[in-house]
């Protein structure tokens, strides 16, 4: 389990092409039936397996809005406390299952990364620019995007 | 390779559609709601739980998580069962039975949005496209929403981008 408020960064401290520490999901059915409740979307190809397959889907798979919060976590965590997360950006390449039954959830482990394009400052503000991406456990990337934050400085 | 010719199904009155806004939603953020949706994403920041950490980083309650504009007021006399707005709503609909989702980006102005606000919401269509699908071996109709959401105080909060394909039963 990762640290649940992580230590603050600074604008100084980052350099394009940083790597920002890693996110990582399981996602599960019970995970899928949560976010049905967060987020208001009841469509059933996400958690009735014979509906998603009468669609022509093999399974239930992740909801896109879904892998978009994934990625505003790991935007979130990387921007600390005294951060912001100004746009998060993402294209759905590829539908991602959900671990079920006795399925172990590592098997399902869909991982978030990101990379820092560009920081720039605009009057007091300064921004960090990152092309983001959420990896399946086979490592073929199913959403890739950009994220823009805001960091506070050292100064 | 060049893209395999097909038949148009945008319409003049399709594209007379685009940069028209829709009828408004109205959607609630309590401390209910926002701690439903973070524990859904996984979060373990107590900044999402507990109102004093809240308060003590700044916020005015509890702050929404990132993808989270409110959950839009509902009745099921007349709100879809699936997605939870208003049944019958108008805005552009696709020719084409089958959709999915492309793409979502959200951008914040900075305005905090926390538990206790209620956000206004339109949708207008942005762009339409059209292009064949090489993989399904059908059209698609790429099609570009833009919503804007303003707080009680009339600051706009966000404007999120919604991308959606939608295309015909390949075979069909």
């Amino acid at each position: 389990m990762s640290d649940a408020v992580p230590d603050q960064i600074y604008f100084e401290d980052i350099e394009v092409g940083d790597n920002i520490p890693e996110l990582e999901k399981s996602p599960t059915s019970q995970q899928l039936v949560q976010w049905a409740a967060g987020s208001g979307d009841f469509y059933q190809i996400h958690y009735d397996t014979s509906y998603a397959q009468d669609t022509g889907l093999d399974d239930i798979i992740v909801h896109g809005a879904l892998k978009h919060a994934f990625l505003g976590e790991l935007l979130w965590r990387f921007a600390g406390p005294e951060g912001q997360v100004k746009r998060v950006q993402c294209s759905y390449r590829g539908m991602d299952p959900a671990a079920q039954g006795r399925e172990s959830a590592q098997e399902k482990k869909f991982t978030l990364r990101g990379t820092v394009t560009r920081k720039y400052s605009e009057g007091e503000r300064n921004f960090v620019e990152l092309n983001i991406e959420g990896v399946r456990a086979d490592g073929s990337v199913s959403t890739p995007g950009t994220g823009v934050v805001v960091l506070p400085s050292r100064g | 390779m060049a893209d395999q010719e097909f038949e148009s199904v945008v319409t003049d009155e399709m594209r007379a559609m685009i940069g028209v806004k829709g009828e408004e939603t109205i959607s609630e953020l309590t401390t209910t709601s926002v701690r439903m949706f973070a524990r859904s994403v996984g979060y373990v920041d107590p900044a999402f739980y507990d109102e004093e950490v809240a308060r003590e980083r700044g916020f005015r309650s509890l702050p929404a998580p990132p993808g989270y504009l409110g959950t839009p007021i509902f009745n099921p006399a007349e709100s879809d069962a699936t997605f939870g707005g208003r049944r019958g709503a108008g805005g552009f609909r696709s020719p084409y039975p089958l959709v999915l989702n492309g793409g979502t980006d959200i951008e914040y102005t900075g305005e905090q949005i926390c538990a206790g606000d209620t956000l206004t919401s339109a949708t207008a269509l942005a762009s339409l496209q059209e292009r064949w699908s090489g993989a399904l071996g059908v059209p698609m109709l790429i099609q570009v929403s833009e919503t804007t959401y303003t707080n009680q105080h009339g600051q706009v909060v966000a404007v999120s981008r919604g991308t959606g394909i939608s295309y015909p039963a390949p075979g069909s």
